[in-house]
Protein backbone atom coordinates (compact mmCIF):
# COMPACT_ATOMS: atom_id res chain seq x y z
CA UNK A 1 0.00 0.00 0.00
CA UNK A 2 1.33 3.32 -0.84
CA UNK A 3 1.35 6.51 1.39
CA UNK A 4 -0.28 9.78 -0.63
CA UNK A 5 1.40 13.19 -0.32
CA UNK A 6 -0.49 15.99 0.83
CA UNK A 7 1.15 19.35 1.27
CA UNK A 8 0.32 21.21 3.84
CA UNK A 9 0.63 24.21 1.84
CA UNK A 10 -2.34 23.11 -0.26
CA UNK A 11 -4.11 22.08 2.79
CA UNK A 12 -3.60 26.58 3.89
CA UNK A 13 -4.43 27.19 0.24
CA UNK A 14 -7.57 25.38 0.26
CA UNK A 15 -8.71 26.72 3.56
CA UNK A 16 -8.03 30.39 3.16
CA UNK A 17 -10.59 30.11 -0.27
CA UNK A 18 -13.19 27.93 1.76
CA UNK A 19 -13.57 30.67 4.30
CA UNK A 20 -14.13 33.39 2.37
CA UNK A 21 -16.51 31.27 -0.05
CA UNK A 22 -18.34 29.66 3.34
CA UNK A 23 -19.26 33.41 4.41
CA UNK A 24 -20.45 34.96 1.07
CA UNK A 25 -22.15 31.85 -0.54
CA UNK A 26 -24.88 30.40 1.60
CA UNK A 27 -25.05 26.48 1.12
CA UNK A 28 -27.98 25.60 -1.66
CA UNK A 29 -29.28 23.54 1.23
CA UNK A 30 -30.28 26.79 3.50
CA UNK A 31 -31.26 28.20 0.23
CA UNK A 32 -33.96 25.96 -1.07
CA UNK A 33 -35.26 25.94 2.88
CA UNK A 34 -35.50 29.56 2.78
CA UNK A 35 -37.10 29.03 -0.63
CA UNK A 36 -39.90 26.42 0.62
CA UNK A 37 -40.93 28.33 4.45
CA UNK A 38 -41.34 31.96 2.80
CA UNK A 39 -43.98 29.56 -0.01
CA UNK A 40 -45.40 28.51 2.84
CA UNK A 41 -45.25 31.11 5.34
CA UNK A 42 -48.80 33.43 5.37
CA UNK A 43 -48.23 36.07 7.72
CA UNK A 44 -47.42 39.43 6.07
CA UNK A 45 -44.54 40.69 8.61
CA UNK A 46 -42.88 37.37 8.97
CA UNK A 47 -43.35 37.08 4.50
CA UNK A 48 -41.42 40.42 4.73
CA UNK A 49 -38.65 39.39 6.89
CA UNK A 50 -37.83 36.03 5.08
CA UNK A 51 -37.84 38.23 1.56
CA UNK A 52 -35.32 40.42 3.63
CA UNK A 53 -33.23 37.54 4.36
CA UNK A 54 -33.23 36.15 0.79
CA UNK A 55 -32.71 39.52 -0.68
CA UNK A 56 -29.68 39.54 2.36
CA UNK A 57 -27.54 36.45 0.44
CA UNK A 58 -28.11 37.43 -3.30
CA UNK A 59 -26.94 40.91 -2.20
CA UNK A 60 -23.88 39.23 -0.45
CA UNK A 61 -23.36 36.37 -3.23
CA UNK A 62 -23.45 39.20 -5.92
CA UNK A 63 -21.44 41.97 -4.29
CA UNK A 64 -18.98 39.18 -2.24
CA UNK A 65 -20.19 40.83 1.14
CA UNK A 66 -20.33 38.57 3.88
CA UNK A 67 -23.72 37.03 4.17
CA UNK A 68 -23.67 38.11 8.23
CA UNK A 69 -21.20 40.67 9.93
CA UNK A 70 -20.66 37.63 12.42
CA UNK A 71 -17.88 35.74 10.36
CA UNK A 72 -17.57 33.48 13.18
CA UNK A 73 -15.68 31.67 14.74
CA UNK A 74 -13.87 29.16 12.31
CA UNK A 75 -15.12 25.38 12.74
CA UNK A 76 -12.94 22.82 10.77
CA UNK A 77 -13.31 19.47 10.44
CA UNK A 78 -10.61 17.38 8.81
CA UNK A 79 -11.47 13.97 7.52
CA UNK A 80 -7.93 12.68 7.34
CA UNK A 81 -7.32 9.12 5.08
CA UNK A 82 -4.76 7.01 7.02
CA UNK A 83 -2.88 6.35 4.07
CA UNK A 84 -1.84 10.27 3.71
CA UNK A 85 1.32 11.90 4.81
CA UNK A 86 0.71 15.52 5.33
CA UNK A 87 4.22 16.95 4.48
CA UNK A 88 5.77 20.15 4.77
CA UNK A 89 4.35 21.51 8.11
CA UNK A 90 2.01 20.87 10.80
CA UNK A 91 -1.37 19.60 10.10
CA UNK A 92 -3.05 22.32 12.55
CA UNK A 93 -0.89 25.20 11.61
CA UNK A 94 -1.78 24.82 8.09
CA UNK A 95 -5.07 25.12 9.22
CA UNK A 96 -4.80 28.09 10.96
CA UNK A 97 -2.62 29.24 8.73
CA UNK A 98 -5.62 29.36 5.73
CA UNK A 99 -7.88 30.78 8.29
CA UNK A 100 -5.44 33.47 9.01
CA UNK A 101 -5.08 34.32 5.60
CA UNK A 102 -8.89 33.76 4.66
CA UNK A 103 -10.04 36.43 7.57
CA UNK A 104 -7.33 38.79 6.83
CA UNK A 105 -7.61 38.71 2.66
CA UNK A 106 -11.28 37.90 2.67
CA UNK A 107 -12.07 41.12 4.69
CA UNK A 108 -13.87 39.03 7.13
CA UNK A 109 -14.68 40.05 10.90
CA UNK A 110 -11.93 38.89 13.16
CA UNK A 111 -14.21 37.90 15.97
CA UNK A 112 -11.85 35.50 18.48
CA UNK A 113 -10.15 36.66 21.98
CA UNK A 114 -7.03 35.02 23.09
CA UNK A 115 -8.26 34.50 26.76
CA UNK A 116 -12.29 33.93 27.53
CA UNK A 117 -12.17 36.39 30.70
CA UNK A 118 -9.27 38.66 29.76
CA UNK A 119 -10.72 39.13 26.21
CA UNK A 120 -8.01 40.09 23.92
CA UNK A 121 -8.21 39.40 20.19
CA UNK A 122 -6.45 37.60 18.55
CA UNK A 123 -6.55 39.80 15.27
CA UNK A 124 -6.83 37.41 12.84
CA UNK A 125 -9.82 35.03 14.15
CA UNK A 126 -7.10 32.08 15.02
CA UNK A 127 -7.33 30.07 16.36
CA UNK A 128 -10.02 27.95 14.67
CA UNK A 129 -12.05 25.03 16.24
CA UNK A 130 -10.50 22.04 14.93
CA UNK A 131 -11.24 18.39 14.84
CA UNK A 132 -9.47 15.94 12.85
CA UNK A 133 -11.10 12.36 12.24
CA UNK A 134 -8.04 9.46 10.86
CA UNK A 135 -10.59 7.84 8.36
CA UNK A 136 -9.68 4.67 5.38
CA UNK A 137 -8.49 5.95 2.11
CA UNK A 138 -5.56 8.38 0.80
CA UNK A 139 -8.08 11.46 0.61
CA UNK A 140 -8.56 14.60 3.18
CA UNK A 141 -12.26 15.94 3.33
CA UNK A 142 -11.97 19.24 4.45
CA UNK A 143 -15.21 21.43 6.16
CA UNK A 144 -15.37 24.76 6.88
CA UNK A 145 -18.57 25.85 9.19
CA UNK A 146 -17.88 29.33 10.38
CA UNK A 147 -19.95 29.63 13.28
CA UNK A 148 -22.06 33.51 14.91
CA UNK A 149 -22.13 33.14 18.45
CA UNK A 150 -25.64 35.18 18.71
CA UNK A 151 -26.89 31.53 17.83
CA UNK A 152 -23.96 29.73 19.49
CA UNK A 153 -24.72 31.39 22.75
CA UNK A 154 -28.40 29.74 22.61
CA UNK A 155 -27.29 26.33 23.03
CA UNK A 156 -28.12 23.85 25.98
CA UNK A 157 -26.75 20.55 26.85
CA UNK A 158 -28.57 18.27 29.69
CA UNK A 159 -27.42 15.35 30.90
CA UNK A 160 -31.09 12.94 31.78
CA UNK A 161 -31.64 10.43 33.47
CA UNK A 162 -32.51 7.36 31.15
CA UNK A 163 -36.06 7.62 32.92
CA UNK A 164 -36.76 10.83 30.72
CA UNK A 165 -37.06 9.02 27.50
CA UNK A 166 -38.24 10.53 24.15
CA UNK A 167 -40.56 12.48 25.98
CA UNK A 168 -37.90 14.63 27.90
CA UNK A 169 -35.95 14.97 24.98
CA UNK A 170 -38.26 16.26 23.19
CA UNK A 171 -39.74 18.57 25.66
CA UNK A 172 -35.92 19.50 26.19
CA UNK A 173 -35.63 20.36 22.20
CA UNK A 174 -38.78 22.84 22.28
CA UNK A 175 -37.69 24.45 25.56
CA UNK A 176 -34.20 25.52 24.12
CA UNK A 177 -35.94 26.69 21.05
CA UNK A 178 -38.41 28.75 22.82
CA UNK A 179 -36.03 30.30 25.39
CA UNK A 180 -33.70 30.92 22.43
CA UNK A 181 -36.65 32.96 20.68
CA UNK A 182 -36.12 35.81 19.06
CA UNK A 183 -32.51 35.96 19.94
CA UNK A 184 -30.49 33.27 18.03
CA UNK A 185 -31.60 35.27 14.64
CA UNK A 186 -34.91 32.78 13.40
CA UNK A 187 -35.30 31.16 11.56
CA UNK A 188 -33.35 28.80 13.26
CA UNK A 189 -31.20 25.12 12.45
CA UNK A 190 -31.17 23.23 15.05
CA UNK A 191 -28.19 20.50 15.45
CA UNK A 192 -29.05 17.75 17.71
CA UNK A 193 -26.63 15.48 19.48
CA UNK A 194 -28.23 12.48 21.74
CA UNK A 195 -26.20 9.88 23.13
CA UNK A 196 -22.73 9.54 23.65
CA UNK A 197 -20.80 11.62 26.79
CA UNK A 198 -20.65 14.97 27.96
CA UNK A 199 -18.61 15.86 25.05
CA UNK A 200 -19.51 13.73 22.05
CA UNK A 201 -22.59 14.84 22.89
CA UNK A 202 -22.13 18.72 22.02
CA UNK A 203 -20.24 17.47 19.19
CA UNK A 204 -23.08 15.15 17.72
CA UNK A 205 -25.11 18.07 18.14
CA UNK A 206 -22.36 20.49 16.13
CA UNK A 207 -21.83 17.91 13.45
CA UNK A 208 -25.42 17.44 12.82
CA UNK A 209 -25.64 21.38 11.64
CA UNK A 210 -22.80 20.04 8.90
CA UNK A 211 -25.77 17.98 7.23
CA UNK A 212 -27.68 19.41 4.51
CA UNK A 213 -31.12 20.59 5.27
CA UNK A 214 -32.61 18.22 2.98
CA UNK A 215 -31.26 15.41 4.01
CA UNK A 216 -32.32 13.36 6.97
CA UNK A 217 -31.13 11.09 9.79
CA UNK A 218 -30.89 7.42 7.53
CA UNK A 219 -32.77 5.67 11.01
CA UNK A 220 -36.43 6.29 10.27
CA UNK A 221 -37.23 6.52 13.70
CA UNK A 222 -34.65 10.21 13.89
CA UNK A 223 -35.83 11.13 10.83
CA UNK A 224 -39.65 10.85 11.84
CA UNK A 225 -38.46 13.02 14.96
CA UNK A 226 -36.44 15.82 13.08
CA UNK A 227 -39.89 15.88 11.26
CA UNK A 228 -42.19 16.07 14.28
CA UNK A 229 -39.34 18.51 16.04
CA UNK A 230 -39.37 21.04 12.91
CA UNK A 231 -43.38 20.72 13.21
CA UNK A 232 -43.58 21.27 16.63
CA UNK A 233 -40.92 24.42 16.81
CA UNK A 234 -42.98 25.85 14.55
CA UNK A 235 -46.24 25.85 16.68
CA UNK A 236 -44.22 28.29 18.64
CA UNK A 237 -45.44 31.74 16.95
CA UNK A 238 -42.01 33.08 17.50
CA UNK A 239 -41.51 33.16 13.97
CA UNK A 240 -38.78 34.77 11.67
CA UNK A 241 -37.14 37.54 13.86
CA UNK A 242 -39.33 36.94 17.12
CA UNK A 243 -42.04 39.34 15.28
CA UNK A 244 -44.56 36.40 15.02
CA UNK A 245 -45.04 33.89 12.24
CA UNK A 246 -44.84 30.33 11.26
CA UNK A 247 -41.14 30.27 10.54
CA UNK A 248 -39.43 29.57 13.60
CA UNK A 249 -36.83 27.03 12.40
CA UNK A 250 -36.29 26.09 8.72
CA UNK A 251 -34.64 22.77 10.07
CA UNK A 252 -33.62 20.20 12.46
CA UNK A 253 -31.04 17.53 11.84
CA UNK A 254 -30.36 15.00 14.50
CA UNK A 255 -27.24 12.55 15.40
CA UNK A 256 -26.84 9.83 17.98
CA UNK A 257 -24.67 7.33 19.20
CA UNK A 258 -24.46 5.20 21.67
CA UNK A 259 -24.24 6.12 25.50
CA UNK A 260 -23.68 4.34 29.27
CA UNK A 261 -26.73 2.80 31.04
CA UNK A 262 -27.24 5.13 33.32
CA UNK A 263 -27.46 8.80 30.95
CA UNK A 264 -29.60 10.31 28.41
CA UNK A 265 -27.29 13.23 27.42
CA UNK A 266 -28.93 15.58 24.77
CA UNK A 267 -27.23 18.66 23.23
CA UNK A 268 -29.34 21.43 21.30
CA UNK A 269 -26.26 23.37 19.27
CA UNK A 270 -28.35 26.44 18.26
CA UNK A 271 -27.42 27.49 14.14
CA UNK A 272 -29.44 30.62 12.28
CA UNK A 273 -31.28 31.22 8.75
CA UNK A 274 -27.06 32.03 7.90
CA UNK A 275 -25.65 28.13 8.79
CA UNK A 276 -22.86 27.86 6.85
CA UNK A 277 -20.71 24.85 5.70
CA UNK A 278 -18.71 24.34 2.75
CA UNK A 279 -16.80 20.92 2.18
CA UNK A 280 -14.16 19.33 -0.46
CA UNK A 281 -11.92 16.62 -0.62
CA UNK A 282 -8.35 16.77 -1.78
CA UNK B 1 -47.44 51.72 9.72
CA UNK B 2 -44.26 52.63 7.87
CA UNK B 3 -42.57 55.94 8.93
CA UNK B 4 -39.42 57.66 7.47
CA UNK B 5 -37.78 59.05 10.80
CA UNK B 6 -35.15 62.06 10.58
CA UNK B 7 -32.52 61.15 13.77
CA UNK B 8 -31.53 63.14 16.24
CA UNK B 9 -34.09 61.30 18.24
CA UNK B 10 -35.81 63.42 20.39
CA UNK B 11 -38.21 62.86 23.51
CA UNK B 12 -41.06 64.45 21.13
CA UNK B 13 -40.03 62.20 18.04
CA UNK B 14 -39.72 58.82 20.48
CA UNK B 15 -43.37 59.38 21.44
CA UNK B 16 -44.87 58.86 18.22
CA UNK B 17 -43.30 55.64 17.57
CA UNK B 18 -45.45 52.37 18.60
CA UNK B 19 -44.33 48.60 18.66
CA UNK B 20 -44.84 47.18 15.50
CA UNK B 21 -43.81 50.06 13.15
CA UNK B 22 -42.26 49.56 10.18
CA UNK B 23 -39.76 52.47 10.35
CA UNK B 24 -37.12 54.10 8.17
CA UNK B 25 -34.04 55.77 9.75
CA UNK B 26 -31.78 58.51 8.56
CA UNK B 27 -29.06 60.25 10.30
CA UNK B 28 -26.29 59.90 12.12
CA UNK B 29 -26.00 56.87 14.72
CA UNK B 30 -23.25 55.23 16.22
CA UNK B 31 -22.25 51.60 16.80
CA UNK B 32 -20.88 50.07 19.60
CA UNK B 33 -21.08 46.51 21.24
CA UNK B 34 -19.85 44.81 24.52
CA UNK B 35 -16.47 46.03 24.86
CA UNK B 36 -17.24 49.68 23.87
CA UNK B 37 -20.35 50.15 26.53
CA UNK B 38 -18.26 48.09 29.39
CA UNK B 39 -15.73 51.64 28.26
CA UNK B 40 -18.11 54.03 28.02
CA UNK B 41 -20.11 53.06 31.44
CA UNK B 42 -16.20 53.07 33.30
CA UNK B 43 -15.75 56.20 31.20
CA UNK B 44 -19.10 57.81 32.96
CA UNK B 45 -18.59 55.82 36.33
CA UNK B 46 -15.35 57.89 36.16
CA UNK B 47 -17.25 61.14 35.94
CA UNK B 48 -15.51 61.81 32.46
CA UNK B 49 -17.01 62.62 29.23
CA UNK B 50 -17.90 60.21 26.72
CA UNK B 51 -16.29 60.87 23.07
CA UNK B 52 -20.02 61.32 21.63
CA UNK B 53 -22.52 63.26 22.69
CA UNK B 54 -25.18 61.20 23.85
CA UNK B 55 -27.87 63.64 23.50
CA UNK B 56 -30.82 61.91 21.75
CA UNK B 57 -28.38 59.60 20.27
CA UNK B 58 -28.86 56.10 18.57
CA UNK B 59 -26.65 52.89 19.25
CA UNK B 60 -26.46 50.84 16.65
CA UNK B 61 -25.01 47.17 18.24
CA UNK B 62 -22.79 46.01 15.38
CA UNK B 63 -19.40 44.31 14.86
CA UNK B 64 -19.42 45.13 10.82
CA UNK B 65 -17.20 43.23 8.99
CA UNK B 66 -14.08 45.01 7.37
CA UNK B 67 -14.81 47.74 4.30
CA UNK B 68 -13.31 46.07 0.90
CA UNK B 69 -11.30 48.58 -0.75
CA UNK B 70 -13.50 51.49 -1.97
CA UNK B 71 -16.84 50.38 -0.17
CA UNK B 72 -18.07 52.39 3.54
CA UNK B 73 -18.25 49.69 5.34
CA UNK B 74 -18.62 45.70 4.98
CA UNK B 75 -21.19 43.26 6.25
CA UNK B 76 -23.62 45.46 9.40
CA UNK B 77 -26.02 43.66 10.97
CA UNK B 78 -27.40 43.76 14.31
CA UNK B 79 -25.41 41.67 16.94
CA UNK B 80 -28.16 40.48 19.68
CA UNK B 81 -28.99 42.64 22.30
CA UNK B 82 -29.07 41.22 26.23
CA UNK B 83 -25.48 41.57 25.97
CA UNK B 84 -26.03 45.23 26.41
CA UNK B 85 -28.51 45.10 28.96
CA UNK B 86 -25.82 45.86 31.49
CA UNK B 87 -24.89 49.00 30.09
CA UNK B 88 -27.96 50.29 28.43
CA UNK B 89 -30.02 51.99 31.50
CA UNK B 90 -26.60 54.22 32.46
CA UNK B 91 -26.66 54.83 28.64
CA UNK B 92 -30.18 56.26 28.66
CA UNK B 93 -30.01 57.87 31.81
CA UNK B 94 -27.27 60.42 30.26
CA UNK B 95 -29.20 61.00 26.95
CA UNK B 96 -28.95 58.30 24.46
CA UNK B 97 -32.72 57.02 23.76
CA UNK B 98 -32.32 54.95 20.75
CA UNK B 99 -31.01 51.12 20.70
CA UNK B 100 -30.67 49.24 16.95
CA UNK B 101 -30.39 45.42 17.88
CA UNK B 102 -31.74 42.53 18.10
CA UNK B 103 -33.29 40.23 21.12
CA UNK B 104 -35.29 40.22 23.92
CA UNK B 105 -34.48 43.22 26.57
CA UNK B 106 -34.12 42.68 30.43
CA UNK B 107 -37.18 44.25 32.54
CA UNK B 108 -34.75 46.89 33.74
CA UNK B 109 -33.43 47.82 30.08
CA UNK B 110 -37.65 48.33 29.62
CA UNK B 111 -37.98 50.12 32.72
CA UNK B 112 -35.15 52.31 31.69
CA UNK B 113 -36.71 53.12 28.39
CA UNK B 114 -39.94 54.26 29.79
CA UNK B 115 -38.37 56.60 32.47
CA UNK B 116 -36.09 58.23 29.90
CA UNK B 117 -38.14 57.40 26.68
CA UNK B 118 -35.97 55.07 24.79
CA UNK B 119 -36.81 52.98 22.10
CA UNK B 120 -35.62 49.73 20.63
CA UNK B 121 -35.70 49.53 17.50
CA UNK B 122 -34.88 45.68 15.69
CA UNK B 123 -32.57 45.48 12.43
CA UNK B 124 -33.57 42.01 10.73
CA UNK B 125 -30.26 39.28 12.16
CA UNK B 126 -27.92 38.05 9.85
CA UNK B 127 -29.10 40.61 7.10
CA UNK B 128 -25.62 42.32 7.34
CA UNK B 129 -25.04 42.64 3.39
CA UNK B 130 -28.44 44.04 2.76
CA UNK B 131 -28.24 46.30 5.81
CA UNK B 132 -24.81 47.58 4.90
CA UNK B 133 -26.54 49.45 1.95
CA UNK B 134 -28.34 51.71 3.70
CA UNK B 135 -24.78 53.01 5.54
CA UNK B 136 -23.64 55.94 3.54
CA UNK B 137 -20.63 56.93 5.33
CA UNK B 138 -18.37 55.14 8.30
CA UNK B 139 -15.85 56.71 9.99
CA UNK B 140 -14.45 55.68 13.27
CA UNK B 141 -14.51 58.40 16.63
CA UNK B 142 -12.82 55.97 18.92
CA UNK B 143 -11.58 52.80 20.71
CA UNK B 144 -10.10 52.10 17.51
CA UNK B 145 -8.20 49.25 19.21
CA UNK B 146 -11.54 47.18 19.64
CA UNK B 147 -11.41 46.57 16.02
CA UNK B 148 -14.57 45.52 14.31
CA UNK B 149 -15.42 47.04 18.50
CA UNK B 150 -14.42 50.25 17.94
CA UNK B 151 -16.79 53.36 18.52
CA UNK B 152 -18.22 54.30 14.90
CA UNK B 153 -20.11 57.53 13.24
CA UNK B 154 -22.24 56.49 10.33
CA UNK B 155 -24.55 58.15 8.31
CA UNK B 156 -27.48 56.12 7.43
CA UNK B 157 -30.60 56.59 4.37
CA UNK B 158 -33.34 55.03 5.00
CA UNK B 159 -32.26 52.06 7.12
CA UNK B 160 -35.29 49.30 7.24
CA UNK B 161 -36.36 48.78 11.06
CA UNK B 162 -38.77 47.50 13.46
CA UNK B 163 -39.87 49.60 16.61
CA UNK B 164 -39.63 45.98 18.76
CA UNK B 165 -39.99 47.84 22.37
CA UNK B 166 -41.34 51.32 22.31
CA UNK B 167 -40.90 54.05 25.00
CA UNK B 168 -44.65 52.93 26.10
CA UNK B 169 -43.27 49.29 27.09
CA UNK B 170 -45.23 47.90 24.20
CA UNK B 171 -42.89 44.74 22.72
CA UNK B 172 -43.48 43.27 19.61
CA UNK B 173 -41.72 40.16 20.36
CA UNK B 174 -44.65 39.37 22.76
CA UNK B 175 -47.82 41.05 21.13
CA UNK B 176 -46.28 39.47 17.95
CA UNK B 177 -46.01 36.10 19.39
CA UNK B 178 -49.14 36.25 20.74
CA UNK B 179 -50.59 37.67 17.86
CA UNK B 180 -49.87 34.44 15.71
CA UNK B 181 -50.70 32.29 18.48
CA UNK B 182 -54.17 33.93 18.59
CA UNK B 183 -55.03 33.24 15.30
CA UNK B 184 -53.58 30.11 14.18
CA UNK B 185 -53.01 27.76 17.39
Amino acid sequence: MSIREVSAALITDTIERMCIEANEYLPEDVKCALARFYDEEDGAVAKTVLKNIIDNYEIAAAEQVPICQDTGMACVFIELGQDVHISGGDLYEAINEGVRRGYTNGYLRKSVVRDPINRVNTGDNTPAAITVDIVPGDKVKITVAPKGFGSENMSAIRMFAPSAGLEGVKQFILETAEKAGPNPCPPMVLGIGIGGTFDKCAQLAKRALLRPLDSENPDPFYADLEKEMLDKINELGIGPQGFGGRTTAIGVNIEVMPTHIAGLPCAVNMSCHVTRHKSEVL
Amino acid sequence: MDKHIKLPLTEELAKTLHAGDNVYLTGVIYTSRDAGHKRMCETLARGEKLPIDPQDATIYYVGPTPAKPGKVIGSAGPTTSYRMDAYAPTMLSVGARGMIGKGARSEEVIDAMKKYSGVYFGAIGGAGALLAKCIKSAEIVDYEDLGAEALRKLYVEDMPLVVVIDSYGNNLYETGRKEYLDNHI
